[in-house]
């Protein structure tokens, strides 16, 4: 976030520090999306998403796929986390991951058919659903 | 658990799935609710429970998408690799300043991000300036 201050300068030419830079990004990125799912209980790709298509020059589609992946990493951590205390009740949640399945298989054959102009535009609505949450 | 909450959740599954392959989230924000109105959970069980099904979104979700090309695998393991360091830093950062002020920047940070994807799709449904004249 501190990088917003240089949105004035001239663009860089990204090739000539690929890796520093992007893995910063990300690392950020990531924290921002930890914090976030550590303390609302919801994940991070609230986050992720816009981030990487506004900060990394994502495409849409590629931001959701690549956010979709994290989650997995992100989710199964605290998955376990929360095991260790007993609060995972694994029927209840098969019985609506079971149901998300099917409709995550829908719902990426959709994305592909409709412009990334209307998956950001959902998305930023999305948004300002999470920061009226947030803020209420 | 009765029919109709067994429906409830079924119904509140697919509709999560669907959200989560549309716009790249895990779908918890409606997971979440879901298990406490129609399954009964506290609040505190239904957020470790929804992660259950987070998993299972992500991982048939992401190879999906694989599939049509959209995943960037290596940033993928790099986020999810450094995202503790939030959770850590989150918690921290919580007992400093206070829960609220959290939520508030939270949302700060998301209308921002929101009014500028609205600012991309704008200019982008301008014509190619190249032929403006």
């Amino acid at each position: 976030m501190a990088d917003r201050s240089r949105c004035g300068a001239p663009p860089v030419d990204d090739r000539a520090a690929l890796l520093p830079p992007q893995l910063l990004r990300l690392a950020v990125i990531a924290t921002a999306a930890g914090a976030f799912s550590a303390l609302f209980g919801v994940g991070g790709g609230t986050l992720i998403v816009p981030l990487l298509v506004l900060w990394m020059g994502y495409g849409e589609r590629e931001a959701t796929g690549t956010s979709l992946a994290a989650i997995v990493g992100i989710a199964a951590v605290g998955a376990v986390a929360h095991g260790l205390y007993g609060n995972v009740h694994l029927l209840e949640g098969l019985l609506i991951g079971v149901p998300a399945v099917g409709g995550v298989i829908a719902g990426t054959a959709l994305q592909q058919r409709v412009p990334e102009r209307a998956v950001s535009a959902v998305f930023a609505a999305l948004l300002v659903a999470s920061a009226v949450v947030l803020v209420v | 658990m009765e029919a109709a909450d067994v429906i409830g959740a079924v119904s509140i599954g697919v509709a999560g799935g669907m959200l989560a392959g549309l716009v790249g989230v895990g779908g918890g924000v409606l997971f979440v609710p879901g298990l406490v109105v129609f399954l009964g959970l506290a609040q505190i069980d239904a957020g470790a429970t929804s992660l259950v099904a987070v998993v299972l979104v992500g991982a048939v979700g992401g190879w999906r998408q694989r599939s049509y090309g959209n995943l960037r695998l290596r940033d993928g393991v790099a986020l999810a690799l450094f995202s503790p360091v939030g959770v850590v830093a989150g918690v921290l950062v919580a007992h400093a300043v206070g829960e609220r002020v959290l939520e508030l920047s939270f949302a700060a940070v998301q209308l921002v991000m929101a009014a500028q994807l609205v600012r991309r799709i704008a200019s982008a449904d301008r014509p190619s300036e190249a032929s403006s004249g």
